[in-house]
């Protein structure tokens, strides 16, 4: 056991903070979100000149062959800076889908492309009433010749609008809720029937709803297995929570970092309000937070590479409960602690709180997942 | 970065999971499961059992008895005996006085004490805390008076666990009356618990128990050999010993321990027509705790792992996490076994089973575990003293 970064993980840690340390602070960040996609194409590059968006893909595809650890690093860069790019939905869920999914001619034809930056990816998956559920889809993938006809509408779908290529998931048998017969495909963003209506989100993010009517793909447009795609689907966005919970423990850290440095030069009453004990009091609990959100994603961290599918998903699953609800007490406090100025959209501790709270309800909540171990005995139950 | 565990680590935990399998005396491993107190005769013989193996004071330097072995492995060992379980040993000596001795006593003392500490010869206690010293523990007030070869001691110290079984005591007293500041008139004792003009008075606590006692010093003589280190230097040695007291106060496999005893009885109690296991709220939070205790536990394995890269003797500041939550967590699974015994938590122990009832026996200790468990979050530095630390210590307020 070593819970020492690695010489190359220290490096990679070190060129990605550097990079936004430099390049994406607050201010940055407010003009990359006013750019006409809403992320700046600049930033992008630069991802893809530092090597970022080929990390975790194999050598043999022209990646860097990374693992999970190195995107707990970059995750956790990009939420201490908030980067708005489409790291997760292109890299970490498109990339996801294509290493675990793709065969070589759908891996030859899209990680090129996103290696290089030209391509980005977004995961259409959350429909109307499907809430958490992977298995609940009923966008319907029929059957035509060799290739398939996709009809349904998918919702919240980040980096909808500016995406060139869809992985959606939908229906190739069954019933609504049933686990076989989740298909998942690729579907260009200008094929025939899709429109994507765009809309920001709460945490200065993009998204879009996406209809796909009558959307005719070939064959080859099938990741994996058409019929029975969902172990798939889970593991991959098994890996996006993990991710998600990266950035939060990486947002997290900022949010407290900025709150403690404001405890430290607000003064009242005569001084600074960190001489408050209630005040110290808080911002130690919200330490502990912190770490075991930490703690605990690197736990989940190392379970994205357990064999038994089960066991990877309790861990993850109870990474993003722990990850919950600390980033709750974490995003709460900050405010908290800032007073009247934590208010204000002016000031950045407020988009740190903002972009925890949409993290919480990504791809389940804590009580969503609480749920689901306690549904299976508990974590410790062997 | 490699979370896992190495191919060696792995073995070595089940070359001690297989030793404590076997070596726990099935009476005393029955007493740990049920929550019942052990006898000084369990402990001593649990401490023999272990020092014959060479196990007494893994984290001793080896000259002393310890086996060398790093964090990681310390880490492993203790986890396996609290999980096996088998008794802790007596803190106050294996992990408070001794790494105390090690480092600031003569050679003299070193030899006399630490072999008897290690085979447990001698039972320790702590006598820090006084009636007025508590959290500011700075402000005690027992004196210790030079005169010819002994210091002579008066005063009164509090909450001392185990006095009554004890043979020695350490203590911090105070040597001189007008020192610059509190701190520096303070010195490390050793005391004789047979001296003359000690009187040791119990204190029952909430659940019952005789754990913790009053020790009065009345005119006792101490021998001027058996001061630890410089005259009035005992705060650092004091301060010293609170930071080791610290790092194996989460105890987590203990908490584990209990998890899995909670999971055993929640099988077999029954609500609504079935086992309260299935219970969906009750599951749920079970599983909350459990989260919170994989979290710490990896925590804990970060503070070991980072062991290396400290100072020696430097307590990391965020191990004052692992008491904070680790506490609580151990408050959390004593409440996890209320909620599961629910009504039958009511009868008290009367100490005369009659054999007809044979949950009677021990689901009376369930509340009482519960209520002595409050002292978790108390003792060994305050879990608010432990938010004032990571304030000061971590965040720089
Ligand atoms: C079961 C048990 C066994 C013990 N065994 C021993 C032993 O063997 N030897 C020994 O020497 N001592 C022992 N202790 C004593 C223990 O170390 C003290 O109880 C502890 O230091 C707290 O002191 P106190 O009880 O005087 O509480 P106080 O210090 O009076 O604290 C009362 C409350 O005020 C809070 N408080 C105090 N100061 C601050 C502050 N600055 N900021 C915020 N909150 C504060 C505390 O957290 C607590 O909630 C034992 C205690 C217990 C309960």
């Amino acid at each position: 056991m070593d819970f020492d970064l690695s010489e190359e993980q220290r490096l990679l840690k070190d060129s990605v903070e550097g990079l936004l340390n430099d390049g994406y602070d607050f201010e940055q960040r407010k003009k990359n979100i006013a750019a006409k996609k809403g992320w700046s194409d600049d930033a992008w590059k630069k991802f893809a000149e530092q090597g970022l968006l080929g990390l975790p893909f194999a050598e043999a595809d022209g990646g860097f062959g990374a693992g999970a650890i190195e995107t707990m690093i970059v995750m956790e860069a990009m939420g201490k800076a908030l980067v708005v790019e489409p790291y997760l939905a292109t890299v970490v869920i498109g990339g996801g889908f294509l290493r675990h999914g793709g065969s070589d001619a759908q891996r030859q034809a899209h990680i090129p492309s996103i290696i290089d930056g030209s391509k980005t990816l977004a995961f259409a998956q959350l429909e109307k009433n499907s809430r958490y559920d992977l298995g609940d889809v009923a966008t319907a993938a029929k059957k035509k010749g060799s290739g398939y006809v996709i009809s349904g509408e998918k919702f919240v779908v980040a980096n909808g609008e500016t995406a060139d290529t869809f992985v959606v998931t939908a229906r190739t048998k069954g019933g609504q809720r049933d686990r076989a017969g989740v298909g998942v495909f690729l579907v260009p963003a200008d094929a025939k029937g899709v429109r994507a209506k765009g809309y920001p989100t709460q945490d200065g993010l993009r998204a879009a709803n996406v209809t796909f009517e009558q959307v005719e793909v070939g064959a080859d447009a099938a990741l994996g297995d058409p019929e029975n795609g969902l172990p798939l689907v889970e593991r991959v966005v098994d890996e996006a929570r993990i991710a998600l919970c990266s950035e939060a423990v990486g947002a997290m850290d900022e949010s407290l970092k900025t709150t403690i440095e404001y405890l430290k030069t607000r003064q009242q009453f005569g001084q600074n309000i960190g001489k408050f004990q209630a005040l110290q009091h808080r911002g130690s609990d919200m330490f502990v937070a912190l770490e075991q959100a930490r703690g605990i994603t690197m736990y989940g961290t190392m379970a994205v590479s357990y064999d038994n599918a089960e066991e990877r998903a309790t861990a993850i699953a109870a990474t993003k409960v722990q990850v919950g609800r600390s980033l709750k007490y974490i995003g709460q406090q900050s405010i908290q602690l800032h007073g009247g100025v934590g208010m204000t959209m002016e000031y950045k501790i407020g988009h740190y709180f903002k972009r925890l709270t949409m993290i919480e309800s990504t791809f389940g909540d804590a009580d969503y997942h609480l749920r689901r171990i306690a549904a299976q005995g508990g974590l410790f139950k062997n | 970065m490699d979370l896992s565990y190495s191919k060696e680590e792995v073995a070595f935990r089940q070359e001690v999971r297989d030793f404590f399998k076997t070596a726990v005396p099935a009476e005393t491993r029955k007493k740990l499961q049920e929550g019942r107190h052990l006898s000084k005769e369990d402990m001593v013989t649990w401490q023999r059992i272990l020092n014959k193996k060479g196990w007494a004071v893994p984290h001793w330097p080896k000259e002393w008895g310890g086996t060398g072995w790093d964090a990681v492995k310390l880490y492993i060992f203790n986890e396996e005996l609290q999980l096996a379980p088998a008794p802790q040993p007596l803190a106050f000596g294996v992990n408070m006085l001794g790494p105390v001795l090690f480092n600031v006593a003569n050679e003299e003392q070193k030899k006399y004490y630490l072999p008897r500490i290690a085979n447990l010869d001698d039972w320790w206690c702590q006598g820090f805390s006084e009636p007025g010293a508590g959290s500011d523990l700075a402000s005690l007030k027992t004196k210790a008076e030079r005169k010819g070869d002994v210091y002579v001691v008066n005063g009164q110290k509090t909450w001392t666990t185990l006095a009554q079984h004890a043979d020695w005591i350490f203590c911090l007293v105070r040597t001189d009356p007008n020192a610059k500041n509190r701190q520096s008139g303070i010195s490390f004792l050793l005391v004789d618990m047979k001296s003359r003009g000690i009187t040791v008075r119990p204190i029952i606590t909430i659940d019952g128990g005789h754990e913790v006692n009053e020790v009065f010093f009345d005119n006792v003589e101490v021998p001027v050999a058996n001061l630890v280190g410089e005259e009035n230097k005992g705060w650092d040695y004091g301060k010293f010993l609170l930071g080791n007291e610290r790092t194996g106060i989460a105890r987590i496999g203990a908490s584990k321990e209990r998890l899995r005893r909670i999971r055993q009885l929640a099988a077999q109690v029954q609500s609504g027509g079935k086992p309260i296991i299935e219970d969906q709220r009750f599951l749920e939070k079970l599983t909350a705790v459990e989260i919170e205790l994989k979290a710490l536990e990896m925590n804990q394995m970060r503070v070991v792992a980072g062991e290396k890269h400290r100072e020696k003797g430097k307590p990391d500041p965020a191990s004052s996490i692992l008491k904070i939550k680790g506490s609580e967590l151990q408050q959390a699974t004593t409440e996890l076994m209320m909620d599961v015994i629910g009504p039958f938590a009511a009868p008290a122990n009367t100490g005369e089973s009659d054999g007809s009832n044979e949950l009677d026996d021990w689901t009376t200790m369930i509340a009482p575990g519960y209520f002595n468990y409050r002292k978790v979050s108390i003792y060994g530095g305050s879990n608010e003293i432990q938010r004032n630390i990571i304030a000061k210590a971590v965040l720089g307020l």
